[in-house]
């Protein structure tokens, strides 16, 4: 039982990062209706800058906070300047493009910080009070940061001008323009704000699964299988799905295909959702117009 | 005054004498020609790699056929090459069958298994179907790896096999008999895919990916086409991975990674996606890039495949054969000037 | 008296389909325009090609006497035109106030508040239901959401596609009972593009009759609702 309970509950905190992820390839997909596969690459390299800060010698948070102001001008950018110009174009042309997007982005990290792993540091000591048998500190730290980025997100959506102006554009982008509101900048922001999310997932991730070019190409794959769990237009439906995911991962994982397989479980789940269940369990059946 | 003589450039010239098609096989023939002498040109080494080029060639050729002339995306044909490979790793390695019988062997597996998988694909689009295909892709080592199937698969140690040696007593070094056993598959499939792509059956994969709903109304069986051409894809990467198990001589999960889909999709592009000839352009890309990236930096080949694929989609979405074609019309004074209004 | 907007020789195509050909007319500042014609004529274009919306446009457009054509949409709406689009626009899945406030959403002020207490003169029953779902409200109310949130951007042109469309008779004299009040009490220039033609020549000064995209008449509302042959010919009664 302590066994059990012991896997439920690491599943949470890593749920916290599939969640993360899952959220911000739901804030892309609902706005232009990509999925936006370069999304763990894009993660990794904030960690990176993370940790080129800390190295440098900034402190833990603000290293943190710096990374989400750079993580958030640079997926502004990647949308204004690479998405922008074939966002109307084929699906096909949209995946080659984020693929590129997703080997530049692996092939810099690696060139600046080079192959070797790194370590990355948890601000949250091994000796603190609120660790248990159950959840290490850094678990437990993991869950409420999580928890904090996502109610953020919640109330900055909800409660300010731009959060509403966003789900506007992403909702009805004719309308939008009709009372003045600049869609192509409200993606923009759309891109900044899921880029800061993901960097998130990455420094919460990088203690755990250390840091190299290739760390979060199984997260990732995880947060497609919450995001696609949930709805891939649910944005409460993909942090559920991210907590499900992460629970499952484990239990499999424990009693079912062992821990080197643990990775199927992602497939499955994604296959599974995609031929029965292609709207998710919370998502909205789109209906095609012929 | 001067008096302008009328005279067409040579290269003009020579191109109004001769129909574009008599073009195409002058071109076919010198490079069969170059290709048959090849292995006696280079060094052994070289002729691997040029072996490679032609399997990379095959499987890209797969990828081309249903994603490119059939508008299904697949970011994981990187697991049917393993599946291929493994094939003819298990039979070499467990059973009595020859080599060259493994190969069809493995094409007919992966024709089932692709037509399997292509049975549930009928119900993705887009990028659902690329989501798929890439979990697909990423889930391969794992299961690969699983202590579960060590018995067939070696595990993570992975299977050796012997390299063939050159039949009916041939002077010919293994090297050069493993180029030549590709060459000769390498040349069958092509010409079956040119037979497929040209006639009823290239149109209507052609019209499923541009107007599905008109090709079902017009009476093409959309489901089948579309699962047949999984399989038919699948068939052709199978094959090449196959025939790369014969030339390396050995297979392990860890070279069946997720980048390997990822190359083929990169060498497609280059080449041109929706064309056979720009699938042996992309093998020659992604296997000499390397060679000479790497020089610069490890990261370099990786920079180079994203550099291409975003500059290309905006440039020339069809690739180098798109380039070549482009060079081609304006050269046989085709084409509009910059001036003209498309619309 | 100015124009409050102008259109002189305006193309406009769809693609490769023409739609308005050479088209002129006029809003007076303060004045209620109306647009009429049959299905397909072209009405539900001229918007659109006011707001640079999808359509191909030549020629040109002045609002306050400055040229907006190929300006963005989104610049227009911030110039001061406010367009209630046919089908209604609304945000379906927001609420009540939060299309109203996405109405709002250019206005640097802090007046929302008193614009509020204004609507509720004009749609009491509307204000009541601020955080009911947009999706959620009768057809009536989806159109009186819908011209709150255009008057929210405190506009000085305000553009209709058919809001008779699909209501009851007095719900539709209802709204052009308030559309009038808009007019006089707050100098909002109107252009309506309407099917019905008798309760859009009861509201406007001015009208005009469109045929296959082109202008066959302009005049004074009263004199081409007096018309006979007028009548019979283009507006079926």
């Amino acid at each position: 039982m302590q066994g059990f309970l012991h896997q439920l509950l690491s599943g949470l905190a890593n749920g916290g990062i599939y969640a993360s992820l899952a959220l911000a390839l739901v804030m892309i997909y609902q706005a232009t209706h990509h999925v936006n596969f370069a999304q763990g690459a894009m993660a990794m390299f904030s960690t990176y800058i993370a940790w080129a800060l800390i190295d440098t010698g900034f402190s833990y948070w603000a290293a943190f906070g710096l990374t989400l102001l750079f993580s958030f001008l640079a997926g502004v950018t990647v949308e204004r300047i690479i998405i922008r110009p074939v966002e109307r174009g084929p699906a096909l042309t949209i995946v080659i493009v984020f693929v590129g997007l997703l080997l530049i982005l692996n092939s810099l990290a690696a060139w600046i910080f080079g192959y070797t792993i790194k370590s990355f540091p948890s601000p949250f000591p091994s000796t603190a009070w609120y660790g248990s048998k159950y959840l290490s500190p850094h678990e437990v730290g993991m869950i409420a940061v999580t928890l904090v980025v996502l109610i953020l997100v919640f109330l900055f959506f909800r409660f300010t001008p731009l959060g509403l102006a966003m789900r506007a554009a992403a909702q009805n982008p004719v309308s939008s323009r009709l009372v003045g509101i600049r869609v192509g900048w409200m993606l923009a922001f759309g891109w900044g704000l899921a880029a800061a999310i993901g960097g998130v997932a990455g420094m919460m991730a990088a203690p755990i699964v250390y840091l190299d070019p290739d760390m979060m190409s199984g997260i990732l794959l995880y947060g497609f299988a919450a995001a696609l769990l949930g709805g891939i237009d649910n944005p409460w439906g993909a942090v559920l799905g991210g907590f499900f995911v992460g629970i499952m991962e484990n239990i499999a994982g424990a009693y079912v295909v062992g821990t080197e397989l643990k990775l199927t479980v992602a497939l499955v789940i994604i296959v599974g959702v995609l031929v029965f269940k292609p709207a998710g369990l919370f998502g909205r059946t789109l209906v095609a117009r012929v | 005054m001067q008096v302008m003589l009328n005279k067409t450039p040579p290269i003009e010239a020579v191109a109004h004498r001769l129909s574009p098609s008599r073009w195409q096989c002058l071109a076919i023939t010198a490079i069969l020609v170059t290709a048959c002498i090849l292995p006696f040109a280079i060094s052994g080494y070289h002729v691997s790699q040029f072996s490679q080029v032609l399997i990379y060639a095959l499987a890209m050729l797969g990828l081309n056929i249903l994603t490119g002339f059939n508008g299904q995306i697949s970011l994981g044909h990187g697991a049917f090459y393993a599946i291929g490979a493994y094939t003819t790793a298990i039979l070499l390695d467990k059973t009595g069958i020859p080599y060259w019988a493994t190969v069809p062997i493995a094409g007919a597996i992966c024709l089932g298994t692709g037509f399997l998988f292509g049975l549930p694909a009928l119900r993705l689009e887009g990028l659902y179907l690329a989501l798929a295909t890439l979990a697909l892709a990423v889930a391969t080592p794992q299961i690969l790896k699983c202590k579960g199937f060590d018995y067939w698969t070696g595990g993570v140690q992975g299977i050796q096999v012997d390299s063939p040696a050159a039949p009916f007593g041939l002077p010919l070094n293994t090297d050069r008999w493993i180029y030549y056993f590709c060459l000769i598959w390498t040349v069958a499939l092509v010409i079956i895919a040119r037979n497929l792509l040209r006639g009823r059956t290239g149109r209507a994969l052609i019209a499923i990916r541009d107007h599905p709903l008109a090709a079902v109304t017009m009476g093409v069986d959309t489901a089948l086409y579309k699962s047949l051409t999984f399989g038919v894809s699948a068939m052709y990467t199978g094959i090449a991975g196959s025939l790369g198990a014969v030339l390396s001589a050995y297979v392990s999960p860890d070279s069946f990674p997720v980048f390997l889909s990822i190359k083929f999709l990169v060498g497609s592009v280059v080449g041109g996606i929706a064309s056979i000839s720009g699938a042996f352009i992309g093998a020659l890309f992604i296997e000499f890039i390397p060679n000479f990236a790497e020089h610069i930096s490890k990261a370099a080949p990786d920079a180079i495949y994203g550099i291409s694929l975003i500059g290309l989609m905006y440039l020339m979405p069809t690739g180098a054969i798109g380039i070549f074609n482009f060079i081609g019309s304006r050269l046989r004074g085709e084409g509009q000037s910059p001036n003209a209004n498309t619309k | 008296m100015t124009a409050i907007l102008e259109l002189r020789n305006v193309d406009a195509a769809y693609g490769p389909t023409q739609v308005l050909k050479a088209l002129n007319l006029a809003v007076e500042e303060g004045g209620i325009s109306t647009l009429l014609g049959a299905n397909g004529a072209g009405k539900t274009t001229i918007l659109r090609a006011i707001c640079n919306m999808m359509v191909c446009v030549s020629g040109e457009i002045r609002f306050a006497g400055v040229r907006i054509d190929g300006k963005a949409t989104e610049d227009i709406a911030r110039l001061g035109v406010a367009h209630v689009p046919d089908g209604r626009g609304t945000f379906l899945d927001l609420t009540v106030e939060e299309n109203l406030r996405l109405g709002a959403y250019t206005r640097r002020d802090k007046g929302i508040g008193t614009d509020f207490d204004r609507l509720r003169g004009y749609f009491p029953h509307l204000m009541k239901r601020l955080r009911q779902q947009a999706g959620t409200l009768s057809g009536g109310e989806q159109q009186m959401l819908a011209i709150s949130r255009a008057l929210m951007l405190r506009p000085k042109l305000l553009l209709l596609d058919e809001p008779s469309f699909g209501l009851a008779p007095l719900v539709v004299q209802e709204i052009f009972r308030i559309l009038r009040t808009i007019n006089r009490n707050e100098g909002v220039s109107i252009l309506l593009v309407e099917q019905n033609a008798h309760l859009a020549l009861e509201l406007a000064d001015h009208a005009y009759l469109i045929e296959t995209g082109c202008i066959v008449m302009g005049g004074p509302a009263g004199i081409i609702a007096r018309d006979d042959a007028t009548r019979r010919a283009y507006l079926g009664y």
